[in-house]
């Protein structure tokens, strides 16, 4: 299969280096094209201490349309990324996470430069062309699609995390060049402006990188019954998640969430709690090496993917199942 | 205050579209409803209408056959009128060729809204850039995944809540603007009968793509410049064994969970 000539991926903000989904996507880039470029943002030391981890990571230049104050960064980098192609400095494909910002970023760039975009990505590789062919979960998961672009590109591809692994690449000291890049007046598109931040800090390991995961939903019966679910993670070093049910709700922060709109997570252990098992939170879920599940209905759809199902309430099976994991020490 | 609102009108998602018994063929005879997600835009919008003292909200969409089932209810709600766009040149589209269509729509609407609102992604298409791309069209700041929203300066502005993957965001904006709100975010209100009946008389403009001034090779299946290729049943995971809880359940899981090594 040819290669790709150059594939552009838009880069998530995250202080302290690259994000997790973004080296997940130059690592997949690499497979695809034979020059990976990053598009970002922020101030000349954080890109430049950036552009030095993603070298190892095969990316040969660091686009930065610069740091953007309090600004979002969807409208300057969609700008800075036409800008570019309108000069006729293209990409074949511009690869973007599935994040807020991400999506942002696609939303403009295809409606500025009149190119479609594929969404919820679960898979890319080299067909003819050539091109890419896209693998993306439809019906909220319960069937999967083949698509491809038909017109001239740039295709935009927006990828789910977790749809590649991050790996760095065996060369070291490859020098990555970082280049400026001027945007075009934004005019309105601007205007929002971010006046605070509020990050909720977590204990223990990443929901999406934790080997254990706990997570409750709305058969738990009550909020107060969702620290079963916290107890039960802390004590398996996991992380605790929860479904969009119980995230709507109000009983937990949408970062516990897990499923469609949510994070993808692959543990060793899933253990489901109170959770019917609809196919938009089982998209995010069903790639864990084992799964439990305790809910009362012995019809519930999660038994059809677990491991071990227990027809129970979790309200009597947690607080046991806690005793017992502590008495095993 | 005007407040447009994007009202996605999906199948019932409970009720999914099956195939006629007798010919064979799909039963189409199910009513669109208005796509859930959607509920919520309608409620924030005729919120921040009464907060601001005035104005009207305008439910806008695009739907195949000039249904309208979803729409009367999102009048029911008290939503003032709305714009359908109805063309058979639009089946097949895209996100991109929805959004253009969308935002000719929003373009007809005077005076011009100070406030769009739509999900932030529908519950059957489900693709999440509709937002973003009208915004871009609009030429709009755009402010996504929206927890709350609060009318600032008199009405001129917005401060907006909004989810970021650690926790959220305040974030302030002049209007107009576009704000995609997340499911949620407040309860929507159920109708009584009389508003329903109410709702029977509120107008409906349909309009077409001539009428928007959109070439049908723009839009619709012409314009949409991707195939899907392959349809396959996701790979599905086998279910293992499943016991009944006769209080010794627990056992079972803590045995497997050492078992695996995990504690
Ligand atoms: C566009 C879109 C995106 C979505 N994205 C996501 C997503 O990212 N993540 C997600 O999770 N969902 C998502 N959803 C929602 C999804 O469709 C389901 O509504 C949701 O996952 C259901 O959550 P739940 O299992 O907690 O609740 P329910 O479906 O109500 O299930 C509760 C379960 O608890 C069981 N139960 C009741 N009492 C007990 C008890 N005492 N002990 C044990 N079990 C009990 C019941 O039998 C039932 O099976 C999305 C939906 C849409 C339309
Ligand atoms: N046909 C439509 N009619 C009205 N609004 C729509 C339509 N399609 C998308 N939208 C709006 O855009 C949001 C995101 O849609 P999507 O990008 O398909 O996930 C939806 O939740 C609606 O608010």
């Amino acid at each position: 299969m040819t290669l790709l000539d150059r594939v552009w991926v838009a880069a998530e903000s995250a202080t302290g280096g690259p994000s997790s989904a973004t080296l997940e996507l130059v690592s997949g880039a690499r497979g695809l094209g034979k020059v990976v470029e990053l598009f970002t943002w922020g101030d000349e030391a954080t890109v430049a201490s950036s552009a030095d981890v993603l070298g190892g990571y095969g990316v040969t230049r660091v686009y930065s349309v610069g740091d953007i104050g309090p600004a979002l960064p969807g409208p300057r980098v969609a700008s800075g990324m036409a800008g570019l192609i309108w000069a006729g400095d293209s990409p074949d494909v511009v690869l973007v996470g599935a994040t807020y910002d991400g999506r942002d970023v696609a939303g403009r760039l295809s409606a500025k430069l009149d190119r479609p975009t594929i969404t919820n990505v679960v898979g890319l590789a080299e067909a003819e062309g050539p091109r890419l062919v896209a693998e993306h979960a439809i019906f909220g998961g319960a069937q999967s699609a083949t698509s491809q672009f038909t017109g001239p590109g740039p295709g935009i591809f927006v990828v789910r995390d977790k749809t590649f692994e991050a790996r760095p690449t065996e060369v070291s000291g490859v020098p990555v060049s970082v280049v400026p890049v001027e945007v075009a007046e934004l005019g309105r598109t601007s205007a929002a402006q971010v006046v605070s931040r509020h990050v909720e800090t977590q204990e223990g390991p990443k929901l999406d990188e934790a080997t254990v995961v706990v997570s409750g939903g709305r058969g738990l019966g009550s909020p107060e019954r969702y620290a079963l679910v916290e107890e039960l993670a802390a004590l398996l070093h996991g992380a605790p998640g929860a479904t969009r049910a119980i995230v709507d709700a109000g009983w937990v922060a949408y970062s516990h969430q897990v499923g469609q709109t949510g994070k993808t997570v692959r543990p060793t252990v899933y253990i489901a709690c109170g959770i019917s098992g609809a196919t938009q939170h089982m998209v995010g879920m069903k790639g864990a090496r084992h799964v439990i599940a305790i809910n009362t209905d012995r019809d519930a759809p999660i038994f059809g993917i677990a491991d071990l199902g227990v027809v129970g309430d979790c309200g009597v099976v947690l607080p046991r199942l806690i005793e017992s994991l502590r008495a095993r020490g | 205050m005007k407040v447009a609102v994007c009202a996605k009108q999906i199948p019932d998602q409970a009720n999914p579209a099956k195939l006629d018994p007798l010919n064979r063929t799909l039963d189409r005879s199910d009513r669109l409803i208005l796509d859930e997600a959607d509920s919520y835009g309608v409620e924030v919008a005729l919120r921040l209408v009464e907060q601001a003292g005035g104005g009207d909200v305008t439910l806008v969409s695009m739907a195949p056959r000039g249904e309208t089932g979803g729409l009367r209810t999102a009048l029911a709600m008290g939503a003032a009128g709305a714009l359908l766009v109805s063309d058979d040149d639009l089946g097949g589209s895209d996100a991109l060729g929805t959004a253009k269509v969308l935002a000719a729509a929003i373009r007809s609407i005077s005076p011009s809204p100070d406030l769009v609102l739509t999900a932030t992604e529908s519950t059957d298409g489900y693709t999440g850039t509709v937002p973003a791309q009208l915004a871009e069209l609009l030429d709009l700041p755009s402010i996504t995944f929206a927890k709350r929203i609060e009318l600032e300066g008199g009405g001129t502005s917005i401060r907006v809540w909004r989810q970021t993957e650690s926790g959220h965001d305040e974030l302030c904006c002049t209007l107009p603007a576009l704000v995609s709100v997340t499911a949620g975010v407040v309860e929507p209100r159920y109708p009584s009968y009389r508003a329903i009946v109410a709702a029977k008389a509120k107008p409906i403009t349909q309009l077409s793509l001539a009428e928007l001034g959109i070439s049908p090779d723009a839009v619709g299946a012409a314009g949409a410049r991707q195939v899907v290729t392959g349809v396959v049943a996701a790979e599905a995971r086998q279910g293992g064994e499943v016991i009944v809880d006769s209080g010794d359940a627990h056992e079972r899981i803590a045995d497997l969970l050492q078992q695996l090594k995990v504690i």
